[in-house]
């Protein structure tokens, strides 16, 4: 293991976070010849079959805060969100040149029509709708999903031009549920020592992991941990609070940096939930499309993206994350014109209220510039809740 | 002009007497009731079991026109639901606080059942799970994947095969007591596909110049009896051989389209219109259109129930769930965007239309994301303009009849620069 320092990690994750040209993805599909990169968007594809194919996943989450939107805006009405006008930027910039193929996960009706944008502009490229199942049972959603990772990996297969066996998927299941430990590890750290690992770092971290190969981003992550853990950092007076409705358009790096700068340690999120979507280890023996079937359907993360089949059930992923964070409080802090977090916002506002848990609500662009209302905010809450508490 | 100046048709006014019909039985207070949507909606299977079909959209299309859904968004909004999400939603929602009364006067029951067809529409999920909040009634999903590709495979229809017989059926008997008979099914897809006929040659009338109908704001009169309660019924049949008729007559006649001030004196422009229209000023939006002598030829609005003029979908009694996955399969907005852009273009050519006219509406991304990119995709196929106006379905603070009118006026004037190029020929 490095001895790299924490400085030297972050300044390496905001360095890959900054380019939006994708540098490193390049270098890699450079080294070798033949070598094929998949985009795919929010919020979950099944990393593994890409990895099994020797292909390179690579997370799409739109140009940021600093990107110019220049054209983009000339491809979507002002009522919709900014993540697919500035992903189109992207692409038509010339930026994902290199990428071969695109995924677009059942997320909202926007992310799934930019599928057929992509047919229409970019006919060359692969492209994948990827639909998985509000139905969660085996043999009704599940029969489905399966036939839908054998659709996937043909086509993967055909742009490949080669074959990808169950033993090449069960080789990259163990891969990935590596990642997710270490993943999981470093959510568990901050959660128990959050001025140690500040949400700003770790959100740094895992945003390496979109676009290096999955095991230099195990390692990575291994380096963070044990960096982190040689350093002494001061531990504030913050609350702690759980960081709900980013699990699609990414705030601004400022916006994470001023809700704990206003007093607001987040000790968990629904950021890139790719990276932890699957709750447990996926069996790596077996059938693997069956088994990343099962995982997605019986131990898969909750968002507002996915049905809850059951009344009493919704909600309960969130109140349960809460309790097992130790968090005092929820910051909803939605995208302008998400329409999945802003339509569930009322729902989980009602499970915050029932028991009794303290939550305030914003709104964001990606491109957000203007920070003090937001450090307005966040800082009244804190202080809200610091005052409850010590009642 | 006063309500009773507008010109109706015989068929207009059974249409309407058949949506007031259906109010009356949902708040009868003796059927048993499910909400459920309109797109790809099951009203053959939800006759099989004696259920009446509510549709929230159509509730708040109602209110819409009654200028009342601007109070229940506000009030939803207020309630804390985001002004940036769909106004139908809000409108359902704000209905709610205000007593739930149905158009009839009479207060909706709660429903027994939520179906929830999800359906070429994300928000409908949304908005069923907020409804469950409410009414804690049995609710299940109907999951309809999207034709991404194109075209349906059989992994989409075996799924939806599945979900009718694990879960949508099984919950059908339990709320109603009815065990579900396959050949009633049968006899009910029947009747369908023989109204079905009738509305696809309807369509099609469209083609002549000049066109008897308009197939936007006429077309939504036109399509109420297929989309809502009574498809599978021998009032459909009736209703769509009355239009036939009525249709026949003003062929005959020479006739152009109809409109609630009589019939137009000349058809100068013929569009083909992508996207719902604003119901909060529903006459004036399309006395913009009458005034300037523009007829709608072809609308995809007209489409949002089903597609059955496109690859000639029809119901089939002989496979009767596949037909019923196949139909949900095939709606409008669960197409994916080159299919569309192939519907509007050959639309365009086939209806020898002047060009398209995209009416972008804020609450439905469904529609809306990605119809820049159609435009310039059909200008491209049909080398004729396309234009673009932004309104709302519900909310009428998202309707400015000052930027409309100039939008579409500018637009009836490159058509005009457009003909005196050498391009389009007048329409009639």
């Amino acid at each position: 293991m490095s001895k790299k320092s924490v400085k030297e990690i972050v300044s390496f994750c905001q360095e890959i976070f900054e380019d939006i040209s994708f540098i490193r993805a390049r270098e890699w599909k450079d080294a070798h010849p033949g070598r094929k990169v998949i985009g795919y968007m929010p919020v979950y594809v099944p990393r593994e079959i890409i990895h099994a194919a020797g292909m390179l996943p690579l997370g799409i989450l739109g140009g940021g805060a600093d990107m110019e939107v220049i054209h983009g805006d000339a491809y979507y009405q002002s009522y919709i969100c900014r993540i697919p006008r500035s992903t189109i930027e992207l692409a038509i910039t010339g930026r994902l040149d290199f990428v071969d193929g695109m995924m677009f996960p059942s997320i909202c009706d926007v992310i799934r029509n930019m599928s057929g944008i992509w047919q229409l502009l970019f006919k060359d490229k692969f492209v994948r709708y990827f639909d998985t199942p509000q139905n969660f049972e085996d043999q009704v959603g599940g029969a489905f999903y399966v036939q839908e990772l054998h659709e996937l990996k043909a086509g993967l297969e055909k742009l490949g031009d080669c074959t990808i066996s169950d033993a090449d998927i069960n080789n990259s299941i163990v891969v990935y549920n590596e990642n997710r430990a270490w993943v999981n590890k470093v959510y568990d750290y901050r959660a128990a020592t959050p001025w140690n690992a500040p949400a700003a770092e770790v959100y740094l971290l895992m945003r390496a992991g979109m676009v290096l190969p999955v095991e230099e981003h195990t390692r990575l992550m291994q380096d963070y941990l044990a960096a982190a853990d040689r350093e002494e950092r001061p531990m504030r007076d913050n609350c702690r609070v759980t960081l709900i409705g980013t699990f699609c358009e990414q705030p601004p790096l400022n916006l994470i940096k001023s809700l704990e700068m206003a007093g607001c340690y987040i000790v968990d999120d629904d950021s890139m939930l790719v990276t932890r979507w699957l709750l447990k280890d996926v069996p790596s023996d077996g059938d693997p499309l069956e088994n990343l079937s099962q995982a997605f359907l019986h131990h898969s993360a909750e968002t507002a993206a996915k049905y809850e089949p059951n009344l009493e059930e919704k909600g309960n992923y969130m109140l349960e994350s809460i309790r097992k964070r130790g968090a005092d409080g929820v910051i909803f802090a939605a995208p302008s014109f998400c329409d999945p977090a802003l339509l569930d916002q009322p729902m989980m506002v009602k499970r915050l209220k029932d028991a009794g848990i303290p939550y305030i609500t914003m709104q964001y662009a990606e491109n957000s510039g203007q920070m003090q209302p937001i450090r307005e905010q966040a800082g009244t809450f804190a202080d809200s809740i610091k005052l409850w508490s010590a009642s | 002009m006063r309500t009773q100046d507008v010109v109706k048709s015989h068929s207009q006014l059974l249409q309407k007497e058949m949506i007031s019909r259906n109010y009356d039985r949902i708040t009868g207070g003796e059927a048993k009731v499910s909400s459920t949507f309109v797109p790809g909606n099951l009203n053959e299977l939800l006759m099989c079991f004696d259920i009446a079909n509510n549709l929230p959209e159509i509730n708040a299309i109602q209110n819409a026109m009654r200028k009342k859904s601007g109070e229940m968004i506000t009030n939803a909004e207020r309630s804390g639901h985001s002004e940036d999400v769909c106004t139908y939603v809000k409108a359902d929602i704000g209905m709610m606080e205000k007593g739930n009364i149905a158009p009839n006067g009479k207060p909706f029951p709660n429903p027994d059942m939520l179906l929830l067809s999800y359906t070429g529409c994300f928000t409908s999920l949304k908005w069923f799970e907020l409804l469950r909040e409410q009414y804690q009634c049995p609710t299940v999903m109907l999951h309809v994947p999207y034709a991404a590709d194109g075209k349906p495979t059989k992994n989409m229809r075996d799924y939806i095969v599945k979900q009718l017989k694990e879960d949508v059926i099984p919950l059908m008997e339990q709320v109603s007591g009815i065990k579900f008979d396959i050949d009633r099914l049968r006899e009910y897809l029947r009747k369908s596909a023989r109204a079905e006929d009738d509305l696809v040659w309807m369509l099609e009338q469209s083609k002549r110049k000049p066109s008897p109908i308009d197939c936007y704001f006429g077309g939504v009169y036109y399509m109420g009896p297929i989309f809502t309660a009574f498809r599978g019924t021998d009032e459909a049949i009736d209703y769509y051989q009355m239009l036939r008729g009525e249709i026949e007559q003003r062929i005959k006649l020479g006739l152009c389209a109809q409109t609630p001030e009589g019939d137009m004196p000349e058809e100068k422009y013929r569009l083909v219109v992508e996207g719902p229209p604003n119901w909060t000023s529903f006459r004036e939006f399309w006395k913009m259109f009458y005034e300037m002598g523009a007829v709608v030829v072809a609308s995809t609005y007209t489409k949002v129930g089903g597609v059955y003029d496109y690859d000639d979908f029809r119901h089939d009694p002989d496979h009767p769930l596949a037909t019923l996955a196949d139909y949900c399969l095939g709606v409008y907005t669960n197409r994916n965007l080159p299919t569309r852009v192939d519907m509007l273009a050959r639309n365009v050519k086939e209806y020898e239309a002047d060009g398209l006219l995209i009416n972008s509406i804020k609450s439905c991304n469904s529609f809306s994301a990605g119809q820049l990119v159609m435009m310039r995709e059909v200008e491209k196929l049909t080398g004729k303009p396309g234009a673009f106006i932004e309104t709302d379905l519900v909310d009428p603070r998202y309707f400015s009849a000052a930027n409309v009118k100039n939008r579409l006026e500018s637009y009836f004037q490159m058509i005009d620069q457009k003909r005196r190029a050498g391009g389009s020929a007048l329409a009639s």
